[in-house]
């Protein structure tokens, strides 16, 4: 019954539940990285021609390009010829029916309790998903349905068969293939993600959600999502999270691209659960991402949600290009370190409309020797008239080994413009959780009460089942982290 | 109800409490006074279960179990209810929340039903008009942007919801006005029983004219010098603190 500040985080073990392996047999490309390697991708793809070049084209720039090292993130160098870039289950199913789907596949859904089978949802909450396994889309769901609503929503491989002249336009528009180092590599090498695409007007008749699970030994996964909302369309897409338990890294660099045209809005949330690597730092998955959308037009809305509870490393910043006039743009984080993870996260927001506004809150959580960082940059250009930011970033540690870092960044060419800056750091008192011990309730209650109500402004911005999902994984992340 | 046998503790390797003894039978109210520092705070604490203080010495018997062998949280589940001298803040929680899952984690302890949200919204309801407390404070965060006197009355409120056995007040009246004190003391007189019992701790005499003790105890340098009936409070209010050093010396 000892709880010091102290020892509020030692040995701490997580009760990782998706750390399983599907046996199943897949064609995996040996490890190493060459121009024939991405050949290889995008002739098994069927790609057209000016997809290769363009992917040929990124892993140029990329051989020439060197890793970022500002992040406040320790690793060794991941050798890239290790990594085998294409890893696929061997009988690729036939997308409309899942009776072709390889039982083990769905057998691994259902284990991680992703909705794949359309019978078999609740009534209600109906979520359409695109279940992408290491290299490959598995199966999606209620294609049909969305699109009678005009509403395209599949893997991006095969938009490039059914769609290729829009995923062309869009593709690169928002991060172009040089943008920085993983950027460019996902460029080269990715191998699935979803597409999809809101026509004007509409207001996608449910939530989208794609779910990524690594599966093989030694492969990395490189997604691609392009999301495109024409002039006045709604839609709300969820991205999950996991990979088995291993004690070698995992590489996965994914590239998310928005687009949202005049008066659109979208919202894309994220829980993000890849495995953190053991108690000790051994193993976990290195995530590098670059995520951003662009208000194009006016009156656009791009509102990112993320809670971050995975990865051992994890390097992302979901930014907004806020070209429109009186565009928005808004950033919800939530990024929790356990044990050795590192996070440097945060995210841009880059106003060039007139009457352009940007929100950030930021949630981060230190725990056992975890270290948090979150970088986040609010850039006024000239011609950003009486543009607004709010920016808000709180930090939570738990223990005395654990660190947490705030890195604002403000550059503001337009008087006009009123830029606000808010930063907390607080450690999850001894005194609050004899608080709350005094009142009855138990020390692992009591810091999950404490974290989420830390949370509560990202939680809340998240879909209902989604914010359930993101509070209870905070909760087994969390676990053994105190006493 | 609560037997503290020769209680000695520490904290951070320094002697706080050097011998404490005293019975609280059931149904008693007993004031514990005493100058700044003497150790009230600290015997509360041991009481309550908190970890950063060692206990060296002694025995303290809780309706016939042996308290030092429970957490904290299953002191308070048996009906232990520390008024603190400083509520801390939870921000993003909301009162209701934690005074639901208090509530909760209470009746489950006992092997009773938990109560559901409308029927923990009519008690509660019906708490907060007891403490004179507005209703927007159920749905801000715990002690959040509270006044003091609001924190304090936020203290009596979770007393009166959890209806405890034994309730701890440590200086619940201190940097209360009169108005606050009033209400306070309406608070803790209502729930005032024959199967509760209470200890108040307190720098003044002041609360005692509105909750009447049975004893008055003198605490100083970690041990009781003095006990008697409320008159002894009095005693002290007119004889100062100064008095006590005396006693303490002698
Ligand atoms: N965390 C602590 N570390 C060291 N000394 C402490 C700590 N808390 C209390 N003390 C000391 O213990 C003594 C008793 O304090 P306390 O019980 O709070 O007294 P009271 O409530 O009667 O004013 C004081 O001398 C105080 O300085
Ligand atoms: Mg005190």
């Amino acid at each position: 019954m000892t709880t010091t500040d102290s020892d509020l985080a030692p040995h701490l073990k997580r009760d990782y539940k998706e750390g399983f392996i599907t046996d199943i047999d897949s064609e995996t490309l040996p490890p190493g990285l060459d121009e024939d390697v991405i050949r290889f991708i995008s002739n098994k793809k069927n790609e057209p021609e000016w997809m290769l070049e363009w992917r040929l084209d990124g892993f140029r720039r990329w051989q020439e390009m060197t890793p970022p090292e500002w992040a406040h993130l320790h690793h060794p160098p991941v050798n890239f010829q290790e990594i085998s870039y294409f890893s696929a289950p061997k009988q690729k199913p036939l997308l409309d029916s899942l009776d072709e789907v390889d039982p083990k596949l769905l057998e691994t859904y259902e284990k991680l309790g992703i909705p794949i089978d359309e019978q078999k949802m609740l009534a209600g909450v109906k979520v359409a998903v695109d279940a992408v396994f290491d290299s490959v889309s598995v199966a999606t769901t209620f294609k049909k349905t969305l699109l009678e609503a005009g509403v395209i929503f599949c893997p991006i491989s095969e938009a490039l068969q059914e769609y290729p002249e829009l995923v062309k336009q869009y593709l690169g528009s928002v991060v172009p293939a040089t943008d920085n180092y993983y950027a460019a590599l996902n460029s080269a090498v990715f191998s699935d993600g979803s597409f999809v695409f809101i026509p004007q007007g509409v207001r996608c008749p449910m939530e989208l959600s794609t779910y990524f699970r690594i599966n093989e030994m030694n492969t990395g996964q490189f997604e691609r999502t392009l999301i495109v909302a024409e002039d006045d369309s709604y839609v709300s897409y969820l991205e999950g999270c996991t990979a088995p338990m291993r004690d070698e890294n995992q590489l996965h660099a994914a590239v998310v691209e928005l687009v949202a045209m005049k008066g659109a809005e979208i919202k894309y949330s994220t829980v993000q659960n890849w495995y953190p690597g053991d108690e000790n730092g051994k193993g976990g998955i290195y995530n590098f991402v670059t995520k951003r959308g662009a208000c194009r037009g006016q009156g656009a809305k791009i509102s990112w949600t993320q809670v971050e509870t995975g990865s051992a490393i994890t390097w992302k910043y979901p930014s907004v290009l806020l070209e429109g006039d009186d565009s928005v743009g808004e950033f919800y984080s939530v990024a929790l370190t356990n044990n050795y993870q590192q996070a440097d996260t945060g995210t841009k927001m880059i106003h060039i409309g007139k009457n352009s506004k940007s929100t950030i809150i930021s949630k981060g959580i230190s725990a056992g020797r975890g270290q948090n960082a979150y970088r986040g940059l609010v850039k006024i250009l000239k011609g950003a008239e009486n543009a607004r930011n709010y920016s808000q970033c709180d930090s939570l540690l738990m223990g005395d080994k654990c660190g947490a870092h705030t890195f604002p960044y403000m550059e503001v060419k337009n008087p006009s413009a009123v830029v606000e800056h808010e930063a907390t750091t607080s450690r999850i008192g001894e005194d609050q959780l004899f608080y709350c011990r005094q009142r009855g309730m138990s020390e692992e209650d009591a810091v999950s009460m404490i974290v989420n109500g830390f949370c509560k402004e990202v939680f809340k911005e998240l879909p209902m089942e989604f914010a359930v999902e993101a509070q209870k994984l905070l909760g087994i992340s969390l676990e053994g982290s105190v006493g | 109800m609560l037997s503290i046998n020769n209680l000695h503790a520490n904290i951070e390797g320094k002697k706080i409490l050097n011998g404490i003894n005293l019975e609280v039978g059931t149904g008693e109210v007993h004031a514990i006074m005493g100058p700044n520092g003497s150790g009230k705070s600290t015997l509360a604490s041991v009481l309550a279960g908190r970890d950063n203080y060692e206990v060296t010495e002694g025995s303290i018997t809780y309706r016939d179990q042996d308290l030092m062998e429970m957490d904290p949280e299953i002191r308070a589940r048996e009906g232990v209810f520390l008024a603190f001298q400083y509520p801390v803040e939870i921000p993003g929680v909301t009162n209701m929340y934690l005074l639901k899952a208090a509530i909760n984690a209470v009746k489950k302890h006992r092997g009773l039903d938990e109560l559901d949200a409308r029927e923990f919204l009519k008690l509660i309801k019906e708490k907060a008009a007891m403490v004179e407390m507005k209703q927007e404070f159920l749905y801000r965060s715990v002690n959040e942007g509270f006044s003091g006197g609001e924190k304090k009355r936020n203290e009596i409120l979770q007393m009166a919801l959890l209806e405890p056995y034994l309730s701890i007040l440590d200086e619940t009246d201190s940097g209360l006005d009169i108005d606050a004190l009033k209400i306070v003391a309406k608070g803790v007189n209502l729930i005032r029983s024959q199967e509760r019992s209470m200890i108040l701790v307190t720098h003044y005499q002041r609360l005692l004219d509105y909750i009447v003790p049975d004893y008055v105890h003198v605490l100083a340098g970690g041990k009781i010098i003095r006990s008697g009936g409320k008159e002894l409070a009095l005693e002290l209010e007119e004889k100062g603190y100064g008095w006590i050093d005396e006693l303490a010396a002698a």
